[in-house]
C-alpha cells in the first residue's frame, strides 16, 4: 500500500454531517478524506427534507440533540450569511386545531424554555389570522416561534464540502466501503475503488450508519428508516403564507407542516411512515392524498395551486430518542448515528462536538497554517438579487444575461459555473441542486433539453 | 425605453397579434421571446400539417414558424429573442433580462402570448420515484430534434390527444419503441386518421380507460405501473415515459400583472378580442385557450391584435372597464373561451367550448339566470378538442350577471 492511500482520518458518508466534519477537520494539520457511495455530496437524508433551520424549541430537554440543535442553529445562521447560502428567518406559528391541542400549547412554551429557547410565546387567534389570513378556519390557539427559519439544504452540504476541499481535504465520491479490518496501528478499509489506511475513521453514513457500525464491531442502535413524502407547490402559492405553519407535535412525529421555501415555493409534508427498505424513496398515492387532506384544513387555498414536484426522503430514526454519537478512543473510531430530521440544523455543532471528542481521544489537532476560506455559493434565494437581475454580473459576463431555465430564471453562466465548481455537478441532478435549473413548474418542458445539452458539452 | 405595443411571446399567436397591431396603424411594436429563435412551439414540430387555416397551405412546423416571423418582420414588427420578461415594476412597465442586461420597457399596450405547456408528471400527482427518462412532449421534441440527445429504448406515452401522436412520431424518429398510448378516457381523442396510422400502421396499441399509477426506477425508469378498466394493475417494463397534453397556460406573467384567471382554462379571463380584466393588457393564443393548433391560435390572435390597435387609437384609456360578466361552464364542460362578456364590444370570433367527457349529439344551452339565451345541437364533443358555437347571444347578455353554458340533461349521451 502506498502513502497515497494513508490518512489521518477517513469520513464515511458525505452528507450534511460528514461534510461538516470534513470542514471542521480542514482547519487542522491532518490528512483527511471524505468518502460516499453516491456521486454527489448530500444525497441521502440531507437532500430530501423539510429544509427548516430549527431553533430546537421542541426537542427533548437535556438531550444531546437539544444542545446541538440550539448551537447548530446559531452556527449555521452565521455561516449561511458568510457563504451565501439561502436562508430566510420567516418564523413559525404552531397552530392548535382542537381543544385538546390548545391545552397543550402552554406545554410547548414551557418545553421551549427548558430547551433554552425563550422567545416562543402564545398569540391570540386574532393575531394569528392577522398574521396568516389564508390559514384555514377553526384554529383554537397558536404559539409563535420567531426564529424558526428556512434554508437551502443542497447548498449547505456543497458549501461544507467546497470549503473542506479548498483546504486540502480529499473528496472521493462513488466509492463504497466493502470491508473493514485493523492492524496494529491503523484501520484498513477495502472499497470499490482500492484500499485505504487510516488512523481514525468517522462513521457518518446516515441511513447505513448502523450497518457500518456493525463492521466496526459495535451495535448500539438500529436505523429504522422513516419515510417522509413532501409536495412542492407552485411559486404562485407563496403569498398564501408568511411563516412556517406547524402542527402540535406528538411523541412520534412533528406532523404535517406547510412552509415557504427559499426558492419561493410552498412545501407541504412530511408523512411519517416506517419502511423496511433503506432506499425506498418512492411517493405513494396514499401519502400524497393524505397530505392534500392535511392542507385542506391548514391552508385550503393551497390545493388550488399547481404541484411543481413531489418527493420522499428517509430519516435515519433509531430506537433511541436522541442522537447516537460515540467516540471509541482506543479504537480511533467515531460513530455519528441516529441524526434524525434535525441534522441539517445541528450539522456544524455535531461536527464541533465530534472533532472535540476525537481530539480528547487522542487525535492531534494542530492548527494548519491557513484558516480554510469560506466559499461563496451561487445565489439561489428567491428574495436575493440573482444573476439574471444583476446588471453588474451581466456586464462582466453576458452568459449571466442568457436565461435558459425560464421558470426558475437560471442562466447559462450559472449552469457553466456548476460544472466547473470545486465540487462540480456530475449529473443533471447535480446541476439542479446547484442552480435550480429544471426545478420549476415546467419540470423541463421548456429547458430540459437545453440544460442537458449544456451539461453534455461541459 | 417606450413602445406603443409590447407583445410577450413570439409564437404564432404573438407574431399574428403583432402583425395585426402593425397593420392597424400602431407605431412601435416590439415582440420579445425568451427562446433562441422566434416562432414558438411549431419550430420544434418537424412533422407536417401546419398552416391550413391561416396560411392556406400545408407546411412543416419550422417552415410555418419561419413564415410568421417573415410576415411580422415585413410589416415592421421588431423582434428580440433571448429576452425574457421577468416581471412588472409598474403597470405597463415590463422588467426583462436579455443579452444586453437588465432593462425596463414601458408599453402603452401589452399583449401576453406566453403559450401553454404540458402538465409534467408531478403536477399529475403520479407517485413513485424520480429517475431520469421522464419527459413531456415539448421536452422530448427539443431533446431529439434540437439537441440530438439519446432518449431510450422502450416508452409509454401518457395521453391519446393530438400531441400524443406527435410524441409517438418523435419517439420513432429517435429509435425508441412506443409500447402503448395510455388514456384514462374511453377512446382516443385525436383524428381517426392518426389513430389508424399509429394503431394499424405502426402497431402501437391505445390502452383506453387506463391510467398510470406509478413510475419507478432508481437512476433510470425501469417500469411503469398501469391500472386498467377493471382496476387491475400491471407493471410495464420501459425506460422512458412521455407525459403528453393536459395543457396548462404559462400564466405567471398574467397573474403577476393581477389579471383574473379563468377557473376552467387557468389562463387569463378574456372577452372577445383578448380583452382581459386589466384595460390595456390583452391576451392571445394558447395562454387563453390551452391548447389549440398553431393556425387556430394565430387566426384568433389576429383579432386580438386588431382589438389592441383599436384601443390604442381610441386613446388608450386605462380607466376604462375591462372584461366584466363571467361566462361559466357547468360540468361536464371543461372550459369556454371567451369566458368574459364585454358589453362594449361585439366579437366576430366563434366561441370555443370543451368537454371533459365524450358526448353524442349534446344540446348546449346558454342561460343567464332563468333566461335562455341560446341553444345549439352539436354532432358530438370529444375531450381535449374544442368545439365551436356561434357568438350571437353576446348581444343579448344583460350586464352584472354571469352567464352559464351547460349541456341539456335530456340530450346527454
Amino acid at each position: 500500500m502506498t502513502d497515497d492511500h494513508t490518512y489521518d482520518v477517513v469520513i464515511i458518508g458525505a452528507g450534511v454531517v460528514g461534510t461538516a466534519i470534513g470542514r471542521q477537520l480542514a482547519r487542522y494539520r491532518l490528512r483527511t478524506v471524505m468518502l460516499d457511495r453516491c456521486t454527489d455530496v448530500g444525497m441521502g437524508t440531507s437532500k430530501a427534507n423539510t429544509a427548516i433551520l430549527h431553533t430546537g424549541f421542541d426537542t427533548r430537554p437535556g438531550s444531546l440533540e437539544s444542545a446541538l440543535v440550539r448551537r447548530g442553529h446559531e452556527l449555521l445562521t452565521a455561516y449561511a450569511g458568510r457563504a451565501g447560502i439561502a436562508l430566510e428567518k420567516t418564523g413559525a406559528v404552531l397552530v392548535a386545531w382542537d381543544a385538546e391541542q390548545a391545552v397543550r400549547l402552554d406545554d410547548v412554551v414551557t418545553k421551549s424554555k427548558a430547551n433554552g429557547y425563550l422567545r416562543a410565546h402564545r398569540i391570540t387567534l386574532e393575531e394569528l389570522y392577522r398574521r396568516e389570513p389564508a390559514l384555514g378556519g377553526g384554529a383554537t390557539g397558536a404559539v409563535v416561534i420567531p426564529d424558526e427559519s428556512i434554508i437551502c439544504p443542497w447548498s449547505t452540504s456543497i458549501a461544507y464540502a467546497t470549503e473542506a476541499v479548498g483546504a486540502g481535504v480529499e473528496l472521493r465520491l462513488g466509492v463504497e466501503v466493502t470491508a473493514v479490518t485493523r492492524d496494529a496501528d491503523a484501520w484498513l478499509l477495502r472499497t470499490t475503488s482500492g484500499s485505504l489506511r487510516s488512523d481514525w475513521v468517522v462513521n457518518a453514513a446516515g441511513l447505513g450508519s448502523d450497518l457500518l457500525n456493525h463492521q466496526f464491531g459495535h451495535d448500539e442502535f438500529t436505523v429504522a428508516p422513516r419515510r417522509g413524502q413532501l409536495i412542492v407547490f407552485d411559486k404562485m402559492a407563496r403569498p398564501l403564507l408568511s411563516s412556517i405553519l406547524l402542527p402540535v407535535p406528538t411523541e412520534r412525529t412533528k406532523g404535517v407542516l406547510v412552509a415557504p421555501t427559499v426558492y419561493g415555493n410552498v412545501l407541504l409534508g412530511p408523512t411519517a411512515e416506517d419502511v423496511p427498505d433503506r432506499q425506498d424513496t418512492a411517493t405513494t398515492a396514499v401519502g400524497i392524498h393524505g397530505l392534500f387532506d392535511a392542507a385542506r384544513r391548514i391552508l385550503p387555498d393551497l390545493i388550488n395551486e399547481e404541484v411543481t414536484a413531489t418527493y420522499a426522503g428517509l430519516r435515519a430514526a433509531t430506537e433511541h430518542p436522541d442522537y447516537q454519537i460515540t467516540t471509541h478512543d482506543r479504537e480511533h473510531y467515531a460513530c455519528v448515528g441516529g441524526i434524525r430530521s434535525t441534522g441539517l440544523t445541528a450539522s456544524l455543532a455535531i461536527a464541533e462536538h465530534v472533532v472535540d471528542g476525537m481530539g480528547a481521544g487522542g487525535l492531534s489537532l494542530a492548527e494548519a497554517d491557513h484558516e480554510p476560506a469560506v466559499p461563496h455559493m451561487p445565489q439561489l434565494a428567491e428574495r436575493a438579487t440573482r444573476a439574471f437581475e444583476d446588471t453588474r454580473m451581466i456586464e462582466d459576463d453576458p452568459a449571466y444575461g442568457h436565461i435558459i431555465c425560464f421558470c426558475e430564471r437560471v442562466t447559462e453562466g450559472e449552469v457553466r459555473d456548476a460544472l466547473r465548481a470545486p465540487v462540480p455537478a456530475v449529473d443533471l441532478g447535480g446541476v439542479r441542486r446547484r442552480t435550480r435549473a429544471t426545478n420549476g413548474r415546467c419540470q423541463g418542458f421548456f429547458c430540459g433539453a437545453a440544460v442537458a445539452a449544456q451539461f453534455a458539452s461541459g | 425605453m417606450t413602445v406603443d405595443a409590447l407583445v410577450v411571446g413570439a409564437g404564432p399567436a404573438g407574431l399574428a397579434a403583432a402583425t395585426a397591431l402593425k397593420l392597424g396603424g400602431t407605431g412601435t411594436v416590439l415582440v420579445v421571446d425568451r427562446e433562441e429563435e422566434a416562432g414558438g412551439i411549431p419550430r420544434l414540430c418537424e412533422h407536417t400539417g401546419f398552416g391550413l387555416r391561416d396560411l392556406r397551405r400545408v407546411l412543416s412546423g419550422p417552415e410555418y414558424a419561419r413564415r410568421w416571423v417573415e410576415r411580422a418582420v415585413a410589416c415592421g414588427v421588431e423582434i428580440r429573442t433571448r429576452t425574457m420578461v421577468t416581471g412588472w415594476s409598474a403597470p405597463g412597465r415590463a422588467e426583462m433580462t436579455g443579452p444586453s442586461g437588465v432593462l425596463e420597457i414601458d408599453a402603452r399596450t401589452i399583449v401576453l402570448a406566453t403559450g401553454a405547456r404540458e402538465r409534467p408528471r408531478a403536477a399529475r400527482l403520479v407517485p413513485g420515484t424520480r429517475p431520469s427518462g421522464i419527459f413531456t412532449t415539448g421536452q422530448l421534441q427539443q431533446w431529439v430534434h434540437r439537441e440530438h440527445l439519446p432518449v431510450g429504448r422502450r416508452a409509454v406515452v401518457v395521453g391519446a390527444e393530438h400531441v400524443s401522436y406527435s410524441a409517438v412520431m418523435t419517439l420513432r424518429h429517435a429509435g425508441v419503441h412506443p409500447v402503448a398510448l395510455v388514456t384514462d378516457l374511453p377512446r382516443p381523442q385525436s383524428y381517426r386518421l392518426f389513430d389508424l396510422l399509429v394503431r394499424v400502421g405502426l402497431r402501437v396499441p391505445v390502452w383506453t380507460q387506463t391510467s398510470v399509477a406509478g413510475v419507478y426506477g432508481r437512476d433510470r425508469v425501469d417500469r411503469v405501473l398501469v391500472r386498467g378498466p377493471g382496476g387491475g394493475e400491471r407493471s410495464i417494463a420501459v425506460d422512458t415515459v412521455v407525459f403528453t397534453g393536459d395543457f396548462i397556460p404559462d400564466n405567471e406573467l398574467a397573474r403577476l400583472a393581477g389579471l383574473s384567471i379563468d377557473p376552467g382554462t387557468r389562463g387569463p379571463a378574456c372577452a372577445a378580442g383578448g380583452v382581459t380584466t386589466a384595460p390595456g393588457i390583452f391576451a392571445a393564443g394558447n395562454l387563453v385557450h390551452p391548447a389549440e393548433t398553431a393556425d387556430v391560435a394565430a387566426q384568433r390572435a389576429l383579432s386580438v391584435g386588431r382589438a389592441a390597435a383599436a384601443w390604442l387609437s381610441q386613446g388608450a384609456d386605462r380607466t376604462m372597464l375591462g372584461a366584466s360578466e363571467r361566462v361559466r361552464v357547468a360540468d361536464p364542460l371543461h372550459w369556454v373561451v371567451p369566458n368574459r362578456a364585454d358589453p362594449a364590444r361585439e366579437g366576430d370570433e366563434s366561441v370555443l367550448i370543451r368537454s371533459r367527457v365524450f358526448l353524442d349529439h349534446p344540446r348546449i344551452v346558454v342561460t343567464q339566470g332563468r333566461r335562455l339565451l341560446a341553444s345549439y345541437r352539436l354532432r358530438h364533443m370529444i375531450p381535449n378538442r374544442s368545439h365551436h358555437i356561434p357568438s350571437d347571444w353576446w348581444r343579448r347578455l344583460r350586464p352584472d350577471e354571469d352567464a352559464l353554458i351547460s349541456v341539456s340533461s335530456r340530450a346527454r349521451g
